[in-house]
């Protein structure tokens, strides 16, 4: 196939089936808490403005989730259609983490799902909330289990190499808690929650736009901008933190992400800001970079010796054009969002949070942000970490199944084409019901299509058209 | 010597989690493999509905049976799954278009058919590709070291069409079990209808695949007709005759419980005809169940946390199909 061997349409076919599955947990995460959060506070405070929004967004959670259970099915399976001498290898050290996933957080998760989806007037509201915060919890033990395996990958510890060549595990404490692990954990979380209330976010400010006094666009902004003034600044002391810890444990990723070719012995690397590297010529081009800001973002000196790509065998080097960019994406986005939160504080101070129709433009078009920090995130880890699939151990080349190329082809056509259809569709339908106005009435929608009730409910249904707006 | 007991531990909570998936997601597959024919659209959507509350929750044993294979038996999961590539494939994307449609066709007038279309054909392409896995499986793979060395179409046998013909019959058949307990009126009146022809088929196929199986390898025929284990090839069909019996007994005396419990019965006994079949091998006839398995330090770990996990699981999964207990009605559609 147009000159791929089998190897790079496996990785092509995992990249696009794992980055399709991302977006949908990275926003399941941060709505599964935040669906707690109102469920607790319609119970506490019984404003059912809460209430509504709950009801509104559990259908958006639905769709979203679908769609994650079914691209994360194919995951699990990945590894061993593509990648099994890697499952051969890797197993008695990952799979143990992977089952963990599957028996404490995905039975969880789907266990009480169709409670909180379906379950209010059969269980009662108490349990009800129960089984919301169940659900949350869930999907935090997923991302800390995937993550934990992730994380193994990329700083291996804790085990031994036995002579059939597999990884066998010795201490499974160091495993799990290997060293870029509590960073990518703390980064990743606190990106799905981004992700979400930036989401949120816009939604609310497209709906004060258009109706300025709705209570529920005005919760949904408000709590939106308190998350991007809160968490925003923090995820950038996080990823600080990580990109740390990364250029203790694998230093030729970050001087791939930040453009440097050669080494500084003697410290005082510059930070280059923007540039176009060239792998050929070991260069970057066309640079724009501040004098010695490189050191004290990675050493918190001046004077640290610090080593570039040229330290590196060259076939140990990733692709720096790619990671090279694909970090500046993400940090150009975590500074964007920090400054929409500092924003949305002075307005809020101004008293002019609701009526400030230049910040709702802003949180509108900032939407999709999330989603796109985190696969360039994903990307500059994953491709950072190349060769290698077990850091320095195993190298990628290596880890592939004996598969045909045109096998792997036409199943990557396959999922290329079935996922566009599928999840095109649905993020439609998850657009679609984002645009909902948010009701004035509330109607547990437990009552099914044609119990509409409420002068709200009626509008919507003639005015949008072919959805069945049953919620 | 505590290697080989972890190792069977583990064979056996994997079969028990295969078993779990075969029958739950089985009646869910098999409504949406009858789904065209059940009618009206008001009684398609009540099908529908009737297993919307639990359908993940059953898929979630299929993660558990990869999943638990790539961490106890990480061999057998690095030969299995190249070997069946094509279709692990077909499954996959039939369980996606599957999984969506229980939302999507609430989302759209216009595009309804379509996504119902699309649960029908996805039901029916994932069933086929495991029932064609299942006759690949049962032929036996060819194994080199330690990858799958045979080629890219060997799973496309006779054989194995008869085990996916037997598999869609039969998932049709716990589905229409799962129908007659669920609901009542015109719905439950064609379950019924439905629920004679196909367990007949059911059970033809089930007889035919038996027959064959015992000649596809002199391993198989020393274990049926050999001592003791022949004992079983007197034991397992008697025992599928009698769940048959009570099967026409449950519909002709209307006790809506029974056809659904004796399909659970037929599968749960030709399941243990099979495990009779491979024992002790994971990958048949080359790779055993202690070969596969991972280290004693793998094997303990994980099952410290399932002893566990799975009873807890088994309890709420029990409390979530109890909270939605009773007929369904169409009037509490869960959309
Ligand atoms: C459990 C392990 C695991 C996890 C959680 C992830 N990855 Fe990964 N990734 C791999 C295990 C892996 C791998 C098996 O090790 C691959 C396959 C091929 C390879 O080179 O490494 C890989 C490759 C790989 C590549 C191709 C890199 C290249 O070939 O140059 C991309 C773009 C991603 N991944 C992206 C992601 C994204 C967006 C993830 C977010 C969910 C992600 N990965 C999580
Ligand atoms: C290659 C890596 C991955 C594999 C093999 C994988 C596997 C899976 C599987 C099998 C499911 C469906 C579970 C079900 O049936 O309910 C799933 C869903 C999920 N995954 Fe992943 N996953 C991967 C990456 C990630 C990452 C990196 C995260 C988070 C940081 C994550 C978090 C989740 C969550 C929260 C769900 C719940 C369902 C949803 O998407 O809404 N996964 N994953
Ligand atoms: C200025 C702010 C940020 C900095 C300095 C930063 C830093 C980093 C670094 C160094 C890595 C690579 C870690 C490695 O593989 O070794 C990374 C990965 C990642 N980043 Fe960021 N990041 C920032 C903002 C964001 C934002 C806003 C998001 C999403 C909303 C995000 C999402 C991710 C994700 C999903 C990954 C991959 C998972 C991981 O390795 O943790 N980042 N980040």
């Amino acid at each position: 196939m147009a000159g791929l061997d089998a190897l790079d349409l496996a990785r092509l076919q995992f990249a696009f089936t794992v980055s399709a599955h991302i977006i949908f947990p990275a926003f399941t995460i941060g709505l599964a808490s935040w669906l707690a959060v109102l469920n607790g506070a319609w119970l506490w405070r019984r404003d059912e403005a809460h209430l509504r929004l709950f009801e509104q967004w559990k259908t958006i959670f639905a769709v979203i989730f679908g769609m994650g259970v079914v691209s994360g099915l194919t995951m699990s399976y990945q590894f061993g259609t593509n990648w099994s001498v890697f499952s051969d290898r890797t197993g008695p050290v990952i799979g143990p983490l992977m089952g963990y996933e599957v028996l404490s957080a995905f039975f969880l998760e789907a266990g009480f799902l169709g409670i909180m989806l379906f379950g209010r007037k059969r269980v009662g509201e108490g349990l009800h909330f129960v089984a919301t915060c169940v659900v949350a919890v869930g999907t935090l033990f997923s991302a800390f289990w995937i993550l934990s395996v992730n994380s193994w990958m990329q700083t291996p510890q804790g085990h031994a190499i036995a002579e059939n060549g597999q990884f066998v595990p010795e201490d499974w404490w160091a495993i799990i808690f290997n060293p870029s692990f509590p960073y990518r954990l703390v980064h990743m979380v606190l990106a799905a929650y981004l992700t979400t209330a930036f989401v949120v976010g816009a939604a609310g400010a497209w709906h004060l736009m258009r109706t300025p006094d709705s209570r529920g666009a005005r919760i949904m902004f408000s709590m939106a901008m308190w998350m991007a003034l809160l968490v925003a600044p923090l995820q950038i002391v996080a990823g600080d933190t990580h990109g740390l810890n990364t250029l203790e444990h694998q230093p030729a990723k970050i001087a791939a992400m930040e453009g440097h070719f050669e080494s500084y012995p003697e410290g005082r690397a510059p930070l280059i800001l923007f540039g176009l590297p060239d792998m050929e010529a070991a260069e970057v081009h066309a640079r724009i970079a501040v004098p010695l800001l490189g050191s004290l973002i990675l050493t918190h000196h001046t004077d640290v010796p610090l080593e570039g790509l040229d330290a590196f065998p060259r076939a140990d080097w990733p692709n720096v054009e790619i990671v090279f960019w694909s970090f500046r994406l993400m940090v150009a986005i975590g500074f964007a969002m920090a400054a929409i939160g500092l924003w949305s504080a002075w307005a809020r101070w101004r008293g002019r949070l609701y009526t400030d129709r230049w910040l709702h433009r802003a949180a509108f078009v900032m939407g999709p942000s999330g989603f796109l920090a985190v696969l360039a995130g994903w990307v500059t880890t994953e491709v950072g970490r190349q060769p290698w699939t077990v850091y320095g151990l195993l190298r990628t080349e290596e880890s592939v199944s004996a598969v045909d190329a045109s096998a792997v082809g036409m199943s990557l056509i396959a999922f290329v084409v079935v996922y566009a259809a599928l999840f095109g569709a649905g993020t439609f339908y998850a657009l679609r019901l984002m645009s909902h106005r948010p009701r004035d009435r509330v109607e547990i929608d437990e009552a099914g299509p044609h119990r509409a009730a409420g002068p709200a409910a009626i509008a919507d249904e003639l005015g949008a058209g072919e959805t069945g707006r049953n919620g | 010597m505590m290697g080989v007991e972890l190792s069977f531990v583990w064979a056996g909570i994997i079969a028990f989690a295969i078993l779990a998936y075969v029958v739950l997601d089985g009646f869910d597959l098999g409504i949406g493999i009858l789904y065209p024919a059940l009618g009206s659209r008001a009684d398609r959507e009540l099908a529908m509905n009737t297993i919307a509350p639990v359908w993940d929750g059953n898929e979630t044993w299929l993660v558990l049976g990869g999943g638990g294979l790539f961490a106890v038996f990480p061999l057998a999961y690095a030969i299995l799954m190249p070997a069946l590539y094509p279709l692990i494939i077909a499954m996959l994307l039939g369980l996606a278009f599957r999984g969506v449609a229980f939302e999507f066709v609430h989302r759209t007038r216009r595009l309804r058919p379509l996504w119902e279309a699309g649960f029908f054909a996805g039901s029916l392409v994932a069933t086929l590709a495991q029932g064609i896995a299942l006759g690949a499986l049962v032929q036996g793979i060819a194994v080199e070291g330690r990858a799958y060395a045979g080629g890219n179409w060997d799973w496309a046998t006779p054989f194995s069409a008869l085990t996916a013909v037997a598999l869609v019959v039969g998932y049709a058949t716990l589905g229409a079990g799962w129908l007659i307990l669920k609901t009542d009126g015109a719905l439950r009146d064609r379950a019924r209808r439905m629920a004679r022809p196909l367990g007949a088929a059911f059970l033809a196929s089930i007889g035919a695949v038996s027959l064959i199986t015992p000649f596809l390898r002199p391993e198989y025929l020393d274990r049926w007709f050999g001592w003791p284990t022949g004992l079983f090839s007197v034991f397992v069909p008697a025992l599928i005759l009698l769940a048959a019996m009570l099967y026409i007994r449950g519909l002709n005396r209307g006790r809506d419980a029974w056809p659904f419990l004796t399909t659970l019965a037929i599968f749960g006994l030709s399941f243990a005809g099979l495990g009779i079949s491979f024992y002790p091998y994971m990958v048949p006839m080359s790779v055993t169940i202690a070969d596969a398995a991972a280290p004693d330090a793998s094997l303990g770990f994980l099952l410290v946390g399932a002893s566990v996990l799975v009873p807890l699981i088994l309890a709420y999964t029990a409390y979530a199909y109890w909270v939605f207990r009773g007929k369904v009605h169409a009037d509490e559609g869960y959309h």
